[in-house]
């Protein structure tokens, strides 16, 4: 690939264990995220990789019984995001996150997207209207939404839902963000548009993508990694991963001899 | 707008959480103040009637003399006013929802009882007063009697039990169903050996619930002009009477009567305070029923809840 | 064993005589089942044709302009006066008491314990809230007249024995149960993907409860409120104990006065003769009471279908 290409580091998981209960769910978890990238995670249904995306911004935290080990660091500060020192809340505030099915709120399509800055005391109006404008221009949905932002956003189609959604993450300027298979209560052509914006937004984020959808890793990531029943199998650049992988099982994967 | 800091970021969440931390002190107060009320409302009754908790008091009629009033008249009648709306009630209320949701075609027959059975569920109790003082007390002469109460008191909780039923029965898979009539049973063999046994503990619970909502109900009754003052028990059957001859098997149906929740409205709406304790005596007397009843139901449907695996 | 032979098969003559048999019965019971149903719509119907013919018989003595602008109900003496608006009024306030003190509790209970409570306070607590909800209403009208009046006064020594407020506010506490049970069910049923979605915004818990669920659960709740009222407009035996029977035109919770319904229940109290005015007041009265309950239930069948369209 491109030989300039340093990457810094925008995240890192050091030994990361996670339980549910008394489930081990994520097994010694180690891998870099690198800033400005989009990283993909891949692998079967119940390998961890939704519970390893939800790690970074402390879902885990709204149920009892779960524990982490382990730390995420977060740069440039440094932070271990998993810290019981830090408030999940605050952890969220720079996490951006866009889940499976669309969840807009049962708000106007103005609302949803001003909602981060509402949480944050921002009630000025122009810098409300400033934002929201962005957010939906930076989610390529301000176009079908701009004459009707007073209208409920859950009258919206489902690709309009989760680009609204993405607009929803965007507003708040996240570091990172993470999406949790977005496309697939989506139909192809909603996938599309999603998939060309994550292209898009990887110029201002970072972003960490879990997908049961391995053409969508190919095509959108620059990162890959291959999980398999909580454990970090490979790691690597998208290419490489697809065009080589070190590890049978990745190759078997891939291959779609076992899915 | 500039990004936050971290210090104005940390300064918006200890707000935040310090409404959350207010909210739920708010609503530890207000849960605790309901359930303190109960508790108040309980225990009052339980130390001011507490005098009156001998055998006497279960066993005398009522009396213009406060020490030695009882409530006889008033718990007969009412068990006997639960016998006939429950001989009312729970046939008409299952037939009605095992027709709903066992036969019942997509019509607007089936569309009108639907929407009246939720309407029904809406009306105000007295309103059935009225209609039972028009048409049983008038209209089919059965006067002020245990009759007329007892059927008023089962189109009041007809809604309920009909209600009960359909969801008991809505949660019966439909595998039972098909694994019946592939056999070749008939809809109603399906109903009467497989649906209404397993609808059967939804259906007890509706039931109760029901019968403990109708035993506490007053104003109906008043409405249909129920006595207040009654010195005697309804005829029991082939008892001799006064005036010679014996009574029929179903005499006391037509015998005015009086129940508890009359009893306590007639003892707590006198002057003079020595009957505020046989009220309170009463009043404790009829919640135990009604509570020790609902008790039962929610215990039932908890138990349900956790149990009925398909 | 004898299945091979034939002549201990039922011929098919026999065969189809007992399918017409059990067609026949199957169509019986069907039929049974069909008219136990209908007592429902009966019922339904018994209760307008009563309501409306007496109070028929009542607006050919009475005009109704009278009916709806007389300040005064005196239909028992002789210079008899039937305005409804003064029963009304004891309606309104009681209820306007009551739900002041209801739905912000129940709502706020409902909260906490959809939102806020672990699991285990929400297990105990819930069947007790239900259990409320079943105490007899005279039980309750006993402890607004005894307990909860007497303490009132000691606040308000200016509070007269029966009052509006006083029967209002334990009316308020009898239905805090339907409204936080309800309304705790309809935010139990929003999707936890939705809070889940608030949260990763970063929003708080009491933030996500009141921007997100409640406005998601607005239907349900709207229907709870408007159960609440039907429950306060038509509850009878609190009023009739603690708020005083005599009629009062009155937007003063601090006074005595009758309601639609303790006024029924007065009359019904009394010897009235079947047929005469007097008599015929308290269908008129039951039918304004039904009218004004049919009013709120269609509100809440419009509110919920509105809210159900946009979300």
């Amino acid at each position: 690939m491109q030989i300039h290409d340093t990457p810094t580091l925008k995240a890192e998981a050091r030994n990361l264990n996670f339980y549910y209960g008394e489930v081990k769910a994520l097994k010694s978890i180690n891998m870099p995220i690198y800033d400005k990238k989009v990283t993909a995670l891949i692998g079967p249904s119940g390998c961890g990789k939704s519970t390893y995306l939800r790690s970074f911004n402390r879902m885990h935290d709204l149920y009892p019984g779960n524990r982490y080990e382990g730390e995420i660091r977060f740069y440039p500060d440094n932070t271990n995001l998993l810290s019981p020192e830090v408030d999940p809340i605050e952890v969220r505030m720079r996490l951006g996150m866009v889940f499976q099915k669309p969840n807009p709120f049962p708000k106007t399509i103005y609302e949803n997207v001003a909602y981060g800055l509402r949480v944050r005391g921002e009630n000025n109006s122009r810098v409300l209207d400033d934002k929201v404008e962005q957010a939906l221009r930076g989610a390529a949905i301000w176009d079908e939404v701009k004459d009707r932002l007073q209208e409920m956003a859950p009258n919206l189609s489902g690709g309009q839902q989760q680009r609204l959604c993405i607009a929803r993450a965007l507003a708040t300027d996240p570091e990172l963000l993470l999406f949790d298979e977005p496309t697939s209560a989506l139909d192809p052509i909603a996938t599309g548009a999603i998939e060309e914006l994550v292209h898009e937004l990887k110029k201002r984020v970072t972003i960490l993508i879990v997908t049961h959808n391995m053409q969508q890793a190919a095509r959108v990531s620059d990162y890959t990694a291959y999980m398999y029943l909580g454990e970090l199998i490979e790691f690597g650049k998208t290419d490489e991963i697809f065009i080589k992988p070190q590890d049978k099982r990745t190759e078997d994967y891939i291959t779609g001899r076992m899915g | 707008m500039k990004p936050l800091t971290t210090e104005q970021i940390r300064a918006v969440i200890a707000k935040g959480k310090f409404r959350d931390n207010l909210f739920k002190a708010i609503g530890v107060f207000c849960l605790a103040f309901a359930l303190l009320v109960i508790v108040a409302l309980i225990a009052d009754m339980l130390l001011k009637g507490a005098e009156r908790f001998t055998l006497d008091f279960f066993l005398n009629f009522a009396s213009r003399r406060a020490t030695q009033a009882g409530i006889l008249s008033a718990w007969v009648g009412s068990l006997l006013v639960m016998l006939v709306t429950a001989l009312a009630a729970v046939p008409l209320g299952v037939a009605a929802g095992l027709y709903l949701e066992e036969y019942a075609k997509r019509n607007w027959i089936t569309n009108i009882i639907e929407i009246n059975v939720t309407n029904l569920a809406a009306v105000p109790s007295i309103v059935y007063g009225l209609l039972a003082l028009g048409i049983f007390v008038y209209m089919f002469g059965f006067g002020q009697s245990i009759l007329s109460a007892g059927l008023t008191l089962a189109l009041l909780i007809l809604p309920i039990i009909i209600v009960a039923t359909r969801e008991a029965i809505r949660a019966i898979p439909a595998m039972i169903r098909e694994g019946s009539m592939a056999v070749g049973a008939t809809r109603w063999q399906t109903c009467h050996y497989h649906i209404i046994p397993y609808a059967m503990p939804g259906i007890l619970t509706g039931v109760i619930i029901g019968l403990a909502r109708a035993i506490g109900e007053t104003a109906p009754i008043i409405t249909i002009g129920a006595l207040t003052f009654i010195a005697f028990l309804p005829p029991v059957p082939f008892s001799e009477i006064d005036g010679g001859g014996s009574a029929g098997l179903f005499d006391w149906v037509m015998s005015p009567f009086t129940v508890m929740p009359i009893q306590i409205f007639n003892w707590t709406s006198r002057p003079d305070p020595a009957f505020e304790v046989n009220a309170a005596a009463a009043g404790f007397v009829l919640m135990v029923m009604v509570l020790s009843m609902n008790a039962v139901a929610i215990y039932l449907r908890y138990k349900m809840r956790k149990n009925i695996k398909w | 064993m004898s299945a091979n032979n034939a002549s201990d098969l039922p011929g098919v003559s026999d065969r189809l005589a007992y399918n017409a048999m059990r067609n026949w019965k199957e169509r019986l019971i069907e039929t049974v089942l069909l008219a136990a149903a209908a007592i429902s719509v009966l019922t339904t119907l018994g209760i307008v044709y009563v309501l409306v013919s007496e109070s028929f018989h009542f607006f050919q003595n009475v005009s109704i302009i009278d009916f709806l602008t007389d300040t005064q109900w005196t239909p028992l003496f002789d210079d008899a006066h039937f305005g409804i608006m003064v029963l009304i009024s004891g309606t309104l306030v009681s209820s306007g008491v009551a739900l002041l003190l209801a739905i912000p509790m129940g709502t706020i209970i409902a909260i906490y314990l959809s939102e806020f409570a672990n699991p285990k306070v929400r297990e105990v607590a819930k069947p007790i809230l239900e259990l409320l909800g079943g105490i007899p209403t005279i039980v309750f009208g006993y402890f607004a007249l005894l307990v909860v009046t007497p303490i009132l006064q000691f606040f308000l020594p200016s509070l007269p024995g029966f009052s509006l407020l006083s029967a209002g506010l334990v009316m308020g506490i009898m239905i805090v149960p339907y409204i936080a049970s309800l309304s705790e069910d309809a935010m139990r049923a929003v999707p936890m993907s939705m809070r889940e979605g608030a949260f990763a915004m970063g929003s708080t818990k009491l933030y996500t409860a009141v921007h997100v669920v409640v406005p998601a659960a607005i239907s349900g709740l709207a229907a709870s409120y408007i159960l609440g009222i039907s429950r306060a407009v038509g509850e009878t035996m609190i009023l009739a104990v603690a708020a005083g029977m005599q009629p009062n035109l009155t937007w003063n919770p601090m006074e005595p006065a009758a309601t639609i319904t303790s006024y029924i229940v007065q009359v019904a109290l009394g010897d009235l003769p079947h047929g005469s005015i007097g008599y015929q007041t308290i269908f008129a009265a039951g039918l304004t009471l039904l009218l004004i309950t049919l009013v709120f239930n269609i509100l809440g069948q419009w509110l919920r279908a509105k809210y159900r369209e946009a979300y």
